[in-house]
C-alpha cells in the first residue's frame, strides 16, 4: 500500500514535469485553452449557481436560527453568510462539486484516448501528449475556476438574502449593513488561493488517473471514479493547510 | 534502414518476443507476417518505441533507437508515420482535421498550403472529397485511409502500417498494397507492415519475416517464399483445407 502510493506519487511528479514543457506549436495550445475554458467556465455555471445560491440560503437560515436568543444582533447573519462563504464554502463546496463534474470528465477523455491508441499516436507523431492534453487543462482550469469560484460567493450572499428577509428574518438594511460590516481584504485573496490550488488539484489528479489508465471500460469508470475521491480528498487537505498557512 | 537486434520482450511472466534480429531496409516494404497473436503488433511497438525491450537494441540507420533522450525521439518521431491496428483516428475530428492534425503542430504551413497537402494525401487513398465526415460517419475500410493519409502526410522517413488491409475488400486492398508500395518506392522509405494477408505478402513482400511463437521462424523474400521448404512457412501459406488440397495436388502432379 505505502509502496503503492510512492510510485503514483512519483508517477504524477514525472507526469508534471513532462507537462511543464514548452508548447510545440503556441496555436495549437491556445486554441485548446480556449475550447477547455469555455466547457470548465460556460459548462459549469448553471450547477455552480445552484449550489452556490443554497449554501448562502441554507446559512442564512440556519444561523439565524442559532442567533435567535438576542444576544447577538441580527445584522451578524449578513456578516456571518458572507465570510462563510468567501472563506470556507464557496471555494471549497464549488471545487469538489467541480472535481466530480470537470474532473471525472478531463480522466474518462484522457482514459478514453489512451484506451483508442490517440495517446499513442499522438506520441508517435512526436506530441508531447503531456503537455498537450494537460497543461491547456490546467492552464483553463486555473484562470476559470476562481472566477467561478467568486461568482458562487457573490450568489451565495445573495441567496442568504433571499432565504433570511422577505421571511421576515431580519431586514433588508440589516442584512446589507452585515454584508458590509466587518470585511478583511485577505479573505477575498484567501479564497482565490484556495481556488487555485483546489483547480489545480482536481485537474492534475484526474488528469493523471486518465493518462494513465489500461485495460478496458471497468477501468475506465475505475479511473473517473478515482480521480473525483482522491482530488476531493487532497482538496480537503489542501483546505486545511492553506487555512493554516494563510491564518498564522 | 532499421534493424531489430536480439530483442526480448516479456509482459510479467509471459514472454512474446524471443531473441529476434532482422533487418528493414530503406526503399521497400518489408512484411512481417504471423499468426494471429504471434507478436507482430508487439514487435512493431517496439520498433516505434511504445514499449520498451526487455532485452536487444533497434538501430535506425546508425542512431540506436533505445538510447535516445525524449528531446531525440520526438525529433525522430516526427520522420515517422504509424498506421494503427485500430485506426487511433481522432473521433472529435473530421477526416480533413485529422490528417491536417500533424501539420497543424508541426508545420508553419500556411491555411492553403496544409490544405493543399491533406486534399492530396485523401486523393492518393481516393478519398477525395470526405474531409467533411467524422470517423464515426464512415466505414472501417474508409477509417484505415484515412489512417494512412494521416501516415504520410509529413512525407515520413519510416513507414509504420498495422494490419493496412484487415476489413477492406480485395480491390481496395491491392490499391491500398499498391499505394503503401509506391510511396515508399518514391520516397525511399523504410517502411514495414504487419500482415496476415498472403495477397499483399505476395504482391509487395520485399523482404519477409515470418514470427512464429515469438521467434523469427524464417525470413527471405518474395520470390523465396514458394521455394521454401520451411514448415511454419508453408504451413502459414497454405492454411486452409481448400489450400492444401491445392498443394497436394500440385505436389502430385
Ligand atoms: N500490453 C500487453 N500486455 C500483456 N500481454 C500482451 C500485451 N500486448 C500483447 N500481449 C501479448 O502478446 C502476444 C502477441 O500479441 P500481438 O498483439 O503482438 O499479436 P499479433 O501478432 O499482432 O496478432 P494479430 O494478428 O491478432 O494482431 C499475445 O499473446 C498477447 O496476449
Ligand atoms: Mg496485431
Amino acid at each position: 500500500m505505502n509502496l503503492n502510493l510512492l510510485f503514483h506519487f512519483g508517477r504524477y511528479l514525472t507526469l508534471m514535469k513532462t507537462t511543464f514543457s514548452k508548447p510545440e506549436k503556441f496555436s495549437m495550445y491556445w486554441k485548446e485553452t480556449m475550447r477547455q475554458m469555455n466547457d470548465i467556465g460556460i459548462g459549469s455555471l448553471v450547477i455552480v449557481g445552484l449550489i452556490a445560491i443554497f449554501i448562502g440560503a441554507v446559512t442564512a437560515v440556519q444561523f439565524s436560527d442559532q442567533l435567535s436568543g438576542g444576544l447577538i444582533p441580527r445584522y451578524y447573519i449578513g456578516y456571518i453568510v458572507r465570510d462563510i462563504t468567501i472563506i470556507e464554502l464557496a471555494p471549497t463546496i464549488t471545487c469538489l462539486v467541480l472535481a466530480g463534474k470537470v474532473g471525472s470528465n478531463m480522466a474518462s477523455e484522457l482514459g478514453g484516448m489512451r484506451q483508442k491508441e490517440h495517446i499513442d499516436a499522438m506520441e508517435l507523431m512526436g506530441v508531447n501528449t503531456a503537455a498537450y492534453l494537460i497543461l491547456p487543462k490546467l492552464i483553463a482550469a486555473v484562470l476559470i475556476i476562481p472566477l467561478l469560484v467568486s461568482l458562487a460567493a457573490i450568489i451565495s450572499i445573495v441567496g442568504g438574502y433571499i432565504a433570511a428577509v422577505p421571511f421576515g428574518q431580519l431586514t433588508d438594511p440589516e442584512y446589507v449593513r452585515g454584508v458590509r460590516s466587518f470585511f478583511v481584504p485577505n479573505y477575498v485573496l484567501m479564497m482565490y488561493v484556495k481556488a487555485m490550488v483546489f483547480a489545480f488539484i482536481l485537474t492534475t489528479v484526474s488528469c493523471y488517473q486518465g493518462y494513465y489508465v489500461t485495460g478496458g471500460s471497468i477501468e475506465l469508470g475505475e479511473a473517473s471514479t478515482q480521480a473525483v475521491v482522491y482530488s476531493d480528498i487532497l482538496i480537503l487537505v489542501a483546505d486545511l493547510v492553506v487555512a493554516i498557512a494563510l491564518t498564522g | 534502414m532499421i534493424r531489430a537486434e536480439n530483442i526480448f520482450k516479456s509482459f510479467g511472466e509471459t514472454e512474446v518476443l524471443k531473441d529476434i534480429s532482422t533487418t528493414f531496409e530503406q526503399g521497400k516494404t518489408n512484411v512481417i507476417i504471423g499468426k494471429s497473436g504471434a507478436g507482430k503488433t508487439v514487435l512493431l511497438k517496439l520498433l516505434v518505441g511504445l514499449f520498451q525491450p526487455t532485452a536487444g537494441n533497434i538501430w535506425y540507420d546508425d542512431i540506436n533507437f533505445n538510447k535516445l533522450n525524449k528531446q531525440e525521439l520526438r525529433s525522430l518521431r516526427m520522420e515517422v508515420g504509424m498506421l494503427f491496428q485500430g485506426n487511433a483516428l481522432f473521433d472529435s475530428l473530421t477526416v480533413e482535421q485529422n490528417v491536417r492534425f500533424p501539420l497543424d503542430m508541426f508545420t508553419n504551413m500556411t491555411k492553403k498550403e496544409k490544405l493543399d497537402q491533406v486534399n492530396y494525401c485523401l486523393d492518393r487513398v481516393t478519398l477525395a472529397g470526405s474531409n467533411d465526415k467524422y470517423p464515426s460517419e464512415i466505414s472501417g475500410g474508409m477509417q484505415k485511409r484515412v489512417g494512412i493519409a494521416r501516415s504520410i502526410v509529413l512525407n515520413p522517413k519510416y513507414l509504420f502500417c498495422d494490419e493496412p488491409n484487415s476489413g477492406l475488400d480485395p480491390k481496395t486492398s491491392i490499391i491500398i498494397d499498391k499505394l503503401i508500395h509506391d510511396i515508399t518506392v518514391e520516397n525511399n522509405i523504410t517502411t514495414i507492415i504487419n500482415t496476415h494477408d498472403m495477397n499483399s505478402v505476395m504482391e509487395i513482400g520485399d523482404t519477409i519475416v515470418l514470427l512464429n511463437l515469438g521467434r523469427v521462424a524464417w525470413q527471405g523474400t518474395k520470390n523465396e517464399v514458394l521455394e521454401s521448404e520451411n514448415e511454419v512457412l508453408q504451413d502459414f501459406i497454405f492454411a486452409s483445407p481448400f489450400l492444401q488440397k491445392l498443394r497436394k495436388a500440385a505436389l502430385n502432379f
